[in-house]
């Protein structure tokens, strides 16, 4: 009983922990979220899809270019993979998490992988670097107040969607590349960082200035991580193992 | 059913697959390599770094010095001050330069 009581007592303690890591994924996400649902409605969609659309596939970038492309009238089986394109570098992500989240039941684990974005990804290996554990409660403080807020957010913006501001005043169109630089200077101590994240942003540039959006982000990402695999282990700080 | 909510289901669970299936790859292994585990540890720097490099090099003045600014914040403050650091010198610098 006693026992049961501080599992539950730090359980909470742990929920929000992440709630308080979420902000400002929540903050940078959420002209997103609202652009999203306005623009889904001028492309065609109503609010009821639009908010499905948030809520079923929770990815900004591939919503985005999905609900583009549905505009154009493309064929639906482009439009969904274009959407597979688009989220291909969760793969890498799903790759690397799965070693933190090991330990969960397999349905808390099938749920945790449903809200693995970006943020989500790179704030639990965070977690995970400094020795903490990567518990249930705290992997969905995290990203629950990210996803309710995100679906409400394209609910409101497909309502509203002709109400918003100019966003280029308030640079809420450069939020996400603030934030995820944040992210990228977190690892920095880790070995390789340097070279991955040099290999990854050359990669990235010539891949975006000739394949073109979205293969840039697969393309970089596959670079930086062929580099940490072809070179020496003594070098990334992986231990050869008997 | 309507072809607008064949493309949700239909992209939500492509995505799903995503999000899960480079686990059930790297999970039907018993040990994992060096070189994977390696490859593995360097890719939050190789994913989030394509979501910076070709925006920062598209944009401008502006843009430039609020991701210098945050970079440099990055080194010593958390997350959340690093952000703020870098939107605030954003919508200051916008209002010079646009």
């Amino acid at each position: 009983m006693v026992v049961e009581a501080i599992s539950e007592k730090s359980a909470k303690g742990d929920f929000w922990d992440g709630v308080r890591l979420s902000i400002p994924v929540v903050v940078a996400a959420a002209p997103f979220g609202l652009l999203f649902g306005a623009i889904a409605v001028d492309n065609g969609f109503s609010v009821l899809e639009a908010t499905l659309m948030s809520a079923l596939i929770f990815g900004g970038a591939s919503q985005m270019v999905g609900i583009e492309l549905f505009g154009q009238h493309v064929a639906p089986w482009l439009i969904v993979l274009s959407i597979f394109a688009v989220n291909f570098r969760h793969v890498l992500y799903s790759a690397g998490i799965g070693r933190r989240i090991a330990h969960w039941p397999v349905f808390q684990q099938a749920l945790g992988y449903f809200v693995l974005t970006d943020p989500q990804f790179a704030v639990a290996e965070r977690r995970a670097e400094a020795g903490e554990t990567v518990s249930f409660a705290w992997y969905m403080g995290l990203g629950l107040p990210v996803y309710v807020l995100w679906v409400i957010e394209s609910a409101l913006g497909a309502v509203f969607g002709k109400l918003i501001p100019d966003t280029h005043a308030l640079g809420i169109d450069f939020l996400l590349p603030i934030y995820f630089l944040g992210l990228v200077m977190g690892f920095r101590k880790r070995p390789l960082w340097l070279p991955v994240v040099i290999a990854s942003a050359a990669a990235s540039i010539v891949a975006y200035k000739t394949v073109g959006s979205p293969w840039h982000v697969s393309i970089g990402a596959v670079a930086g991580v062929l580099l940490a695999v072809i070179l020496p282990p003594h070098h990334s700080g992986v231990e050869a193992r008997p | 059913m309507s072809t607008t909510l064949w493309i949700i289901i239909a992209g939500a669970l492509a995505t799903y697959l995503t999000r899960i299936g480079g686990h059930l790859i790297i999970s039907r292994f018993d040990t994992v390599h060096p070189r994977v585990e390696a490859g593995l540890n360097a890719v939050p720097a190789a994913v989030l770094t394509t979501l910076v490099a070709p925006a920062a090099l598209g944009a401008g003045p502006a843009e430039w010095a609020a991701l210098i600014v945050a970079a440099i914040v990055s080194l010593r403050g958390g997350l959340m001050t690093m952000f703020l650091a870098g939107a605030a010198v954003l919508i200051l610098a916008r209002q010079f330069v646009g």
